[in-house]
């Protein structure tokens, strides 16, 4: 697994100051066997990015697309069934290791929270609900920063602050804090000890609106005063346009398309990126929005070839047998299509 | 339902060993069809021979062969297990089904109830019920009684699974569609609850007839039926263990154990089936 | 606080209803059979001697005085209560004139130190070792210990008691196997007399533990092994939580709460155990109280020690119940 001198296909071009994760040819698979019966889900089948300081990339695609998978195995929640059979996940703060599960636990144990923090799906559950929510805070980030003491106590207080955190919210347990109260705290939990790297995912999915815009306003300021990295996974197109400097577009674990989020929504080349951005909701347009036909492929037997070729408007022959590569059409914006290709290359 | 079986027998070990050992037990009870003795005549073999050629599991000190005798106790205490968790499922069924399902007043007012025959220690309950029957506690009473007393606790499991099956859509469906409370419950959410009702069908036998081998065991029961705790019953009665008799007892004791044992692992199996977070449990914890 | 005292009310009225429930399941019990046991006792006196017709008629007005069996079924019904309520059962039949009460305080402090300690000992030891056991999952020996639990737990208590009655009294005599303690000591606070009594209570109460173990530790192991595949576990690994931290704070912490419920669940079932067991090693407690009156035909006895075994039972359900809010803060809300 040593890096080849020479540079992987279809990775960006733009790398200033060295990215701080880099995930190359990742592959991730679920693999079960109940009642004798063995299944393998390639949830994750080969997919490659960077992500460079002070930037937020986001990750968009449907539900079954592969990207919750994706960070689990960048978070290093690698645990049976799921299998990291393939690739890499480097980490600029981890050198050395060729995936944080890899690492001795010991190493694993630094790096998160101090490097590497998360923050959660499903805000509901992710806070001990027997456990005040100042208990978590020691939990999580004691050890970081000096351990648990009250000079510790004071940088919770003076960070729940930054945030617009009353300090009370530390005696009161997760039941007793509304939604958006609770995500808000899970962003303090993440900030606290102000990590190069933060997963995101789908942190604002269970909130209404109003407070999905005052948590990821929030998270946005807190990003750009601590100059790190974000990866920010959501279906919700919407918030990546808002939120996002970059974005990947995953379909049936693997990227179709990548690119800085404006030149993504400006000109997105992928049929299934210009179908999620054609669905976007405007102001003031009233036509008719078309659905995409057909569902996303089971993972388990994926079509051969183009994943989306058996929804997509413009499939070809060559679509059903060749996987499509990521290749550059402009700086910085890449695309898995053979029509797009095809197309420059005619 | 084949194929469940199928599956649990070809990959579940508790399902395997738990059929092994009722398997055992229920070959040992049907022999008792083709006993040369009756089973309450006694004298009908010399007393306390050790187990040997002629009696495998030697003779009771009231010249009874201990492995005739088994065969009927062993059919008599399955037998009884049986019909009070058949007669407890029909009340537990009913209570929970309608308490999931209704919900509000009905639901609280009959889980009351339920939690109070859950608190209340039956034992001394069902002595009471000895004490003043004496005599006239049949076999069949007992097995009614420890029915109206055992539903308690799976009413309680069945109504949560009804309360989910309550806010699926096919329960509006059906309800939109003109179908009253009993057709709902019977035709839509029955059939839902049965795999709960199988298994909880083996703890509750083993409940009953743990409660019903103590009972026997200290004569509260009658005793003229052949039971597992009615022959331990006349073994203590002839101070067996001190006079050294020890088959009389041991062997008696060996098989009610592999009954229990056996119909504990067939609910363990099954319960594991039937739940995929412990299904999922498995996986995790041995996919590596 | 509003909260908890709502919870507080609702709690003490699940526990007057079990009391109401099984005082008149009872009483039902006891008035509704076509035995009648005052004629019961009268031909238990008139059988071994022949007694005068009037002394007859005489015993029998004074056995139903005794027995709460005068007047119409209400009145009767009252006075079931009223007894109750003052704790008066009467006289006791076969320790005659001994009051019932009297012999039920005698015996009362035996079930409850027997069960109270090996309650305890069994709930924490079976929750310790199940929780590591669910935690620990490749672990060999707990995994020998849950084939042991699943071999041991679904026998009754009866056959447990006879095993280690035989093992302990007859195989390898080397623990007593009858009574609270030794005879020929005075009861008092000495040390001769607790260290007998601490030996007498282990087969008893050895009996009780081997069987309570088993379903705790299979309790305990199956709720954690799916509470470790909760967001908030998950979460702490994620945030690389010291691991003993996630598997006493979060893991064994909200395992604990359904663990208590259970607790108050089954102590109905614990108690039926103890009866069985007092009684195969004589300990002097309510169980071997019952199992006697039973065979002495002793009415009020039976009736007196049932209705305090169902008022005990529940009073510690409820002592339970009223705790709990200190375990899971989320019922003061609810």
């Amino acid at each position: 697994m040593s890096a080849s001198p020479t540079r992987p296909e279809g990775v960006p071009s733009t790398e200033r100051a060295g990215p701080v994760l880099q995930v190359r040819d990742l592959q991730a698979h679920f693999r079960t066997r109940y009642f004798g019966v063995n299944r393998e889900v390639k949830a994750v089948d080969g997919v490659t990015f960077d992500i460079r300081r002070d930037e937020t990339y986001g990750l968009a695609g449907e539900s079954s697309s592969g990207k919750t998978t994706l960070i689990k195995t960048v978070a290093g929640l690698v645990k049976p069934p799921l299998e990291m059979v393939g690739g890499s996940v480097r980490f600029s703060f981890l050198p050395g290791y060729d995936a944080l599960h890899r690492a001795p636990p010991q190493e694993v144990a630094r790096i998160r929270w101090r490097h590497l923090s998360y923050i959660m799906q499903g805000s509901m559950n992710v806070l001990n609900p027997l456990r005040k929510v100042g208990g978590t805070f020691k939990d999580f980030a004691a050890r970081h920063m000096g351990g648990p003491g009250p000079v510790f106590q004071e940088k919770v207080v003076e960070h729940l602050g930054r945030l617009r955190l009353d300090p009370s919210v530390l005696q009161a347990y997760p039941h007793e804090l509304s939604g958006g109260m609770r995500q808000r705290v899970t962003i303090a939990l993440a900030t606290i000890c102000r990590p190069e790297f933060i997963i995101a995912d789908e942190p604002t999915t269970a909130l209404d609106v109003l407070v999905q815009k005052d948590v990821l306003g929030m998270l946005r300021s807190v990003q750009r005063e601590m100059r790190s990295s974000v990866l920010f996974v959501t279906h919700d197109m919407g918030v990546h346009a808002h939120l996002t400097d970059r974005l990947g577009i995953m379909y049936a674990g693997r990227l179709a398309e990548e690119g800085p989020t404006r030149t993504l929504f400006e000109r997105p080349l992928h049929p299934y990126t210009r179908h999620l951005i054609a669905s976007l909701p405007r102001i003031g347009d009233d036509t008719p929005r078309k659905a995409l036909e057909g569902s996303p492929p089971s993972l388990a037997d994926p079509p051969p070839g183009c994943r989306f070729h058996p929804r997509c408007p413009l499939a070809m022959d060559v679509c059903r047998t060749a996987v499509p590569k990521m290749v550059e059409e402009e700086p910085g914006h890449r695309v898995a299509c053979h029509a797009v290709s095809g197309e420059r290359a005619l | 339902m084949l194929a469940i079986l199928r599956d649990l027998l070809r990959y579940n070990i508790e399902f395997r060993i738990g059929l092994l050992l009722v398997g055992t037990v229920l070959g040992m009870a049907m022999l008792s069809f083709v006993s040369p003795y009756s089973p309450i005549d006694v004298y009908v073999a010399p007393p306390d021979v050790p187990p040997s050629e002629a009696y495998w599991f030697g003779t009771s000190s009231r010249g009874q062969d201990v492995f005739w005798q088994l065969t009927f106790a062993l059919r008599n205490t399955l037998a009884f297990g049986f019909v009070v968790a058949i007669l407890s499922r029909i009340l537990s069924l009913l209570i929970g089904l309608v308490a999931g399902y209704k919900g509000g007043w009905v639901d609280r007012v009959l889980m009351s109830i339920n939690d109070t025959f859950i608190i209340i220690p039956l034992f001394p309950i069902l002595i009471l019920f000895y004490f003043v029957l004496r005599d006239s506690m049949s076999w069949v009473l007992l097995a009614v009684i420890m029915a109206c007393l055992g539903w308690a606790y799976d009413a309680r499991l069945i109504r949560s699974v009804a309360m989910g099956l309550k806010t699926r859509e096919f329960t509006q469906t059906s309800l939109f569609s003109g179908m009253t409370t009993r057709e709902i419950l019977t035709r839509e959410h029955l059939p839902y609850v049965m795999p709960i009702v199988f298994s909880t069908t083996m703890n509750n036998m083993n409940w009953s007839i743990g409660l019903e081998v103590t009972l026997s065991v200290l004569g509260f029961t009658d005793i003229n039926t052949p039971t597992i705790g009615g022959m331990i019953y006349w073994a203590n009665q002839h101070t067996a263990i001190v006079a050294g008799i020890w088959w009389w007892i041991a062997f008696p004791v060996i098989f009610i154990v592999m009954a229990f044992v056996g119909l504990y692992l067939l609910a363990v199996s099954m319960n594991e089936y039937i739940d995929p977070r412990s299904r999922l449990a498995r996986v995790g914890g041995g996919g590596s | 606080m509003h909260g908890y005292l709502a919870y507080c009310l609702k709690r003490i009225g699940q526990f007057l209803l079990v009391v109401f429930i099984g005082v008149n399941l009872a009483y039902v019990i006891t008035h509704a059979t076509p035995i009648d046991p005052v004629e019961q006792s009268v031909s238990a006196v008139t059988s071994f001697s022949s007694t005068a017709p009037d002394a007859i008629a005489q015993m029998r007005e004074s056995l139903q005085e005794l027995y709460g069996l005068k007047g119409s079924r209400w009145d009767q019904y009252v006075t079931f209560w009223r007894r109750i309520l003052v704790g008066d059962f009467g006289p006791s039949l076969s320790a005659f004139p001994t009051p019932v009460s009297a012999l039920i305080a005698r015996a009362l402090p035996w079930t409850a130190g027997l069960l109270i300690t090996s309650t305890l000992i069994t709930w924490a030891l079976g929750n310790l070792l199940g929780g590591l056991a669910g935690y620990y999952r490749k672990n060999r020996s707990l995994k020998l210990m849950g084939v042991l639990a699943m071999g041991i737990h679904p026998v009754p208590y009866y056959i447990v008691a006879l095993a280690l009655l035989v093992a302990f009294g007859f195989i390898w005599p080397i623990l007593p196997i009858g009574g609270g303690s030794a005879m020929n000591l005075p009861q008092g606070w000495n040390w001769a007399f607790v260290s007998s009594v601490i030996k007498h209570s282990i087969l008893p109460s050895l009996s009780l533990i081997l069987l309570g173990l088993g379903s705790w530790f299979l309790g305990m192991r199956s709720l954690v092994s799916n509470i470790v595949t909760e967001d908030y576990v998950v979460y702490a690994e994620v945030a690389g939580v010291d691991s003993r931290r996630i598997l006493t704070s979060y893991v064994m912490r909200n395992a604990l709460v359904p663990q208590v419920t259970g607790l108050a669940m089954s102590l109905g079932a614990i108690f039926n155990g103890a009866v069985i067991t007092e009684k195969v090693f004589g300990y002097p407690g309510l169980g071997s109280l019952l199992i006697d009156a039973v065979y002495a035909g002793d009415y009020s006895l039976v009736l007196g020690v049932t209705t305090v075994s169902i008022l005990g039972v529940s009073i510690c359900v409820l002592v339970i119940d009223l705790l709990y809010p200190i375990l899971d803060p989320r019922v003061q809300v609810a």
